[in-house]
């Protein structure tokens, strides 16, 4: 833990807890006895090669694996210690709590305003358009993007570039108030620049989020994460301070892969 | 009276559905909001009121707006868990309901055309319809049901299929090679617009097809058999509904070979062509074999339109049931007879009218047959394929 | 090969270039033969389509003029309205008849002098029948004609029309053709006075079927077809998104659902005369729907197109990027919610143009349409569901069958119609379509 960043008495208590989570697709085992914990102010990164099942863990966590029919999934995820998947959760709210940002940048095709509006209106979080127009605003913001989009934010989100794009992506994540973003490889589809933004906003959006963000690429993992998870053919092999991970990996596997022996 | 139904329903859905929204969010009033609701209730409400009592539109079909602007109302609040769980699967019912009604349409029609070929039945015996080879319905005077002619169905059978195979004959040659050129042959210019050329003809309505069999190809084969053959040839005639129907056909079948032409991989025809072969080669020994399940099936669903296909028939194909080889003389149909038992004088519940059923059900059961074989082949390739 | 074995042995003949080039020849002679009966194919089925448009256009062109005659009109009050009394009843009954007969018949003998009875008769014919009844409603709407010498343009009966068309022959025998060598010359008097002449036909559009070829038109046949146009789009455009978004939305893979699928496919090919006996049997028989009525028209229309809009807006549902639904589900909106919200609304052009093309199958359908009696003259448009109507289509049915040169003219005009109006809206759905794909 970054000391000079504790003083937030919440810091470091455990958000969300997954426990010997399995998935399966039809018959086919896809992720095998995961157990995490993802705390506050931190950000979770999880590295593996394609097909380890990083994404599926991750989608686990919102239950977006719903959306896929012939997927079961077996075990306990908690948010804040109560089980994610018993019958009384609330799915609608759970991904509220638990915002996700996708691989491409995924708009709406209406404004850059509605893209944003769009969560607190269906969970009727506004009294009224100034309160809206606020959490509009103060979402933009947060996600940086708000001095470039200021002015047109009738404009249609798609007209906006691909950085743009992901960072209202992002926006639009925080403007229900989560309490835990999940990310799914979201600078795959930018450029280094749009990366290197999205980046910082990484950094300053730990302050006040949980933050689990699946990435390929291993020095994005060692720059905007506290913990590693790394992941390979449906196991999670190893989970350490990021740092530790990196310079001295316990697991063969591990250091095979931050060698770059596959991947 | 419906028109006030509807007027009512309006208010109240109008009136509901703020009343909820009102409810569930104490004032979620954004702007874009706020219209979407006065457009989804009160300018429906304000129309429909103009509408009753200015233009005077039936009263139904404010009804139908109503439960729609209604439905779109009730979807488009933002709302609690609770009421909006309530509202989704209230939402999820209609909709199933909505989709279930194409089973009901399907028995629909099974059973009208069942109970009513039943009662046809009880007038005729079904071995004398089907195997019967007069057709000879005579006429109902009203209230006399003593007077049953003979319904044998095979001179109607034959006409059927007559001009449907001469029909076929002129379709799936020409339709073919137009697919086999539009597929491989024409550059992105010739596709683009001799597409949309085939298409304008499968648009064209079939009475359309009618009128040109009945006023220009009829007269016109009549006279180049008295001309030609010194054949008495009747202006309507097998082979000028046949042929008519078989232009209808051309872009049908044309259009269903071009795409199962299409659709064989790219890789199967680079490997042909990256031999060495023409690309005539690559099309009739690869792609052409590879396709031909799909167009197999394409042909067998032209065949079954040919077999349903009524006013070509009607204007043109002639009312005399007989069972002939001529191509010049006058044939008929099954389609052609349901439309003349039904729209006679006749007594509703006399055989002469019933029988009109009983070749419906045959119709109905010999083209479903065709499509399910059809769609079956189809799907089977495409899995294959995958 | 698993076992080793020897390398093949070179070709036993050795193939010269000559060899090689003249199969290569023939291969490629091939090629162009099979290109070229592929492109006959294609030059065959447009010339086909230029037949028929110019067949229909031949024949129908000609009724979109009317021929009519300039006739000076005895309107004096003594004949119209004796008494004064200004009474609509009284004008209606005055006697228009003979004030039009007289008109032609003067208008004749300044040509040919004094004509015998039998002459007069064939003087009086080459005004329409229906003319009285339109003078009659021209006084009544325009009550200051009483008391003049009105002159107006009144039409010619149907076989002048032709005649001055160029319809009929006018070098067959006199006696076999219906314009008589007396009638001729009259005619070609008007014409060289200007009293003869052609104008627009616009009783084509605003009356209704008549029987006098020369002023029938198809109001009735198109405000039918529009009713029924309306009651589709009212019923198969809720009904049939609603199904599509069920089946490609919300349903599960089950056997209902494969049932249901099995079946709109199906009914997508179910001849269409047979939604005609069904609707016959359901809805007259059973509910005891008025005959020929639009509503009934406009059910059977209604359950022959949902299948195709059905189809249409699920091609549409599917066409909808995935990633807009993960990205709702991700901000937590329900199922219902992510698709009234963000998938229809992408999905509203394609929709759109399945509409279209199922008004376009709706507005061309004749077959089922006959079977429910709507085969029927109907002189009065009327907007009225309940009231028997007919529509474009089974008017042109209709005028085929009938005799008569007139008849058949009108059928091809009406069929012009038709089918500019098909063919509009086809391009408007491969417009719409076109845009669609290109914005997706």
């Amino acid at each position: 833990m970054n000391a000079a960043r504790s003083n937030n008495p919440k810091d470091g208590i455990v958000k969300m807890s997954t426990h010997d989570v399995s998935v399966y697709y039809g018959d086919k085992l896809a992720l095998k006895n995961v157990s995490l914990l993802v705390k506050n102010s931190e950000v979770l990164s999880l590295i593996g090669p394609s097909g380890c099942g990083k994404s599926t863990f991750l989608r686990c966590l919102n239950r977006m694996n719903d959306t896929i029919l012939s997927c079961r999934v077996t075990g306990v995820v908690t948010l804040d210690g109560e089980d994610v998947y018993q019958p009384s959760m609330d799915i609608v709210n759970l991904r509220r709590r638990v915002g996700m940002v996708f691989q491409r940048p995924n708009p709406f095709p209406k404004s850059i305003y509605d893209n944003v509006a769009y969560g607190p209106r269906i969970h009727g979080m506004s009294r009224n358009r100034d309160e809206l127009d606020g959490i509009v605003e103060q979402s933009l913001q947060s996600a940086g993007l708000w001095d470039e989009v200021s002015d047109r934010l009738t404009a249609p989100a798609t007209d906006l570039s691909g950085g743009q794009q992901q960072r209202l992506c992002i926006a639009r994540a925080i403007a229900p108030n989560p309490e835990v973003i999940l990310m799914d490889e979201p600078c795959s589809a930018l450029d280094p620049i749009a990366t290197a933004h999205v980046e910082n906003l990484i950094e300053k959006l730990r302050e006040t989020y949980a933050i689990v963000i699946v990435t390929h690429n291993m020095q994005q993992a060692a720059r905007v994460s506290q913990q590693t998870a790394f992941f390979h053919l449906g196991e999670m092999v190893e989970c350490r301070k990021t740092s530790n991970l990196f310079t001295t990996p316990e697991d063969k596997r591990t250091q095979g892969y931050i060698t770059g022996r596959y991947g | 009276m419906t028109n006030l139904i509807g007027l009512a329903l309006i208010v109240l859905l109008s009136v509901g559905g703020l009343h909820v929204r009102a409810r569930a969010l104490p004032g979620i009033t954004t702007g874009t909001l706020t219209a979407y609701g006065m457009a989804l209730t009160v300018i429906p409400a304000a129309l429909a009121a103009v509408a009753v009592y200015a233009l005077d539109i039936p009263g139904f079909v404010i009804i139908a707006l109503a439960a729609v602007g209604g439905a779109a109302a009730l979807l488009s609040l933002p709302s609690t868990a609770a009421l909006r769980k309530r509202i989704d699967r209230i939402a999820i019912v209609l909709l199933a309901a909505c989709a279930g009604l194409a089973i009901i349409i399907t028995l629909g029609i099974v059973l009208s055309l069942l109970f009513e070929a039943l009662r046809f039945f009880s007038f005729v015996a079904p071995w004398d319809f089907f195997f019967g080879t007069v057709w000879d319905p005579r006429f109902s005077s009203s209230g006399d049901m003593t007077e049953v002619g003979q319904f044998g169905l095979l001179p109607l059978l034959w006409g059927t299929l007559y001009i449907s195979v001469v029909a076929l004959l002129l379709a799936v040659p020409i339709g073919l090679l137009c697919a086999l050129y539009l597929a491989e042959y024409a550059t992105y210019w010739q596709r683009a617009t001799l597409k949309p050329a085939l298409e304008v003809l499968a648009g064209i309505p079939t009475v359309v097809y009618g009128f040109f069999a009945l006023v220009v190809v009829g007269p016109a084969i009549s006279n180049a058999g008295d001309a030609l053959l010194g054949i008495q040839a009747s202006a309507s005639n097998a082979l000028a509904a046949g042929l008519v129907l078989g232009v209808m056909l051309i872009p049908f079948v044309s259009s269903l070979s071009d795409d199962m032409l299409v659709s064989v991989p790219r890789s199967m025809r680079d490997g042909a062509l990256a031999l060495g072969a023409t690309r005539g080669e690559a099309l009739s020994q690869v792609i052409l074999p590879a396709a031909a399940p799909g167009i197999a099936a394409g042909i067998l669903l032209a065949a079954s339109r040919a077999v349903g296909e009524t006013m070509i028939v009607v204007m043109a194909a002639g009312i005399v049931a007989s069972i002939d080889l001529n191509p010049f003389a006058s044939m008929t149909t099954i389609t052609v007879k349901i439309v003349h038992q039904l729209t006679g004088d006749q007594v509703f519940n006399s055989p002469q009218s019933l029988v009109a059923f009983a070749l419906g059900l045959t119709l109905f059961v010999m083209t479903l047959a065709m499509n399910v074989i059809a769609l079956q082949v189809v799907r089977k390739h495409r899995r294959h394929r995958e | 090969m698993n076992s080793p074995s020897p390398p093949p042995a070179p070709a036993q003949t050795a193939i010269t270039a000559a060899q090689t080039a003249r199969i290569a020849q023939k291969r490629h002679a091939r090629n162009t033969w099979l290109r070229r009966c592929g492109l006959a194919g294609i030059l065959l089925s447009i010339s086909l389509i230029v037949i028929l448009f110019g067949a229909v256009l031949t024949i129908g062109l000609s009724a979109f003029w009317q021929t009519r005659i300039l006739l000076e009109l005895d309107l004096s009050i003594e004949r119209i309205d004796p008494d004064q009394t200004g009474d609509a009843q009284i004008i209606s009954k005055a006697n228009y008849r003979a004030i039009v007969q007289e008109a032609i018949v003067e208008k004749a003998q300044q040509v040919t002098g004094a004509l015998s009875r039998q002459d007069r008769r064939a003087i009086r014919a080459l005004v329409s029948k229906i003319a009285p009844y339109l003078v009659r409603d021209q006084v009544l709407d325009n009550r200051a004609l009483i008391g003049t010498r009105a002159a107006l343009w009144l039409p010619a009966n149907n076989d002048v029309d032709a005649w001055v068309k160029g319809k009929i022959r006018r070098d067959i025998e006199e006696s076999r053709r219906p314009i008589n060598a007396l009638q001729a010359r009259v005619i070609d008097d008007l014409m060289a006075t200007g009293r003869l002449d052609r104008f627009f036909n616009t009783d084509f559009f605003t009356r209704a079927a008549s029987s006098y070829p020369e002023v029938s038109g198809l109001a009735s046949a198109m405000v039918g077809s529009l009713m029924m146009v309306l009651i589709v789009v009212a019923l198969a455009l809720p009904l049939g998104v609603a199904a599509a978004i069920y089946l490609e939305e919300f349903a599960r893979p089950s056997r209902w659902v494969s049932l249901i699928e099995i079946n709109i496919n199906n009914l997508a090919a179910v001849p269409s005369i047979v939604f005609g006996v069904l609707g016959l049997a359901v809805f007259i028989n059973w509910f005891h729907l008025p005959r020929s009525t639009p509503i009934v028209g406009g059910l059977v229309l209604t359950l022959m197109t949902l299948p195709t809009i059905i189809i249409a807006a699920r091609a549409a549902l599917q066409a909808v990027p995935h990633s807009i639904r993960q990205a709702a589900f991700g901000l937590g909106a329900s199922k219902v919610q992510t698709v009234f919200h963000h998938v229809l609304p992408v999905a509203i052009p394609g929709i759109i143009t399945g509409l279209i093309i199922g008004i376009t199958q709706a507005v061309g359908e004749t077959a089922p349409l006959i079977m429910i009696g709507m085969a029927a003259f109907i002189p009065e448009a009327s907007f009225d569901p309940l009231s028997p109507a007919t529509a474009l289509p089974v008017q042109v049915y209709m005028l085929a069958g009938l005799p008569g040169r007139g008849y058949t003219e009108l059928a091809g005009a009406t069929i012009i119609l038709l089918l500019v109006l098909v063919l509009s809206l086809n391009s408007l759905a491969a417009f719409l379509r076109h845009r669609f794909q290109k914005r997706l």
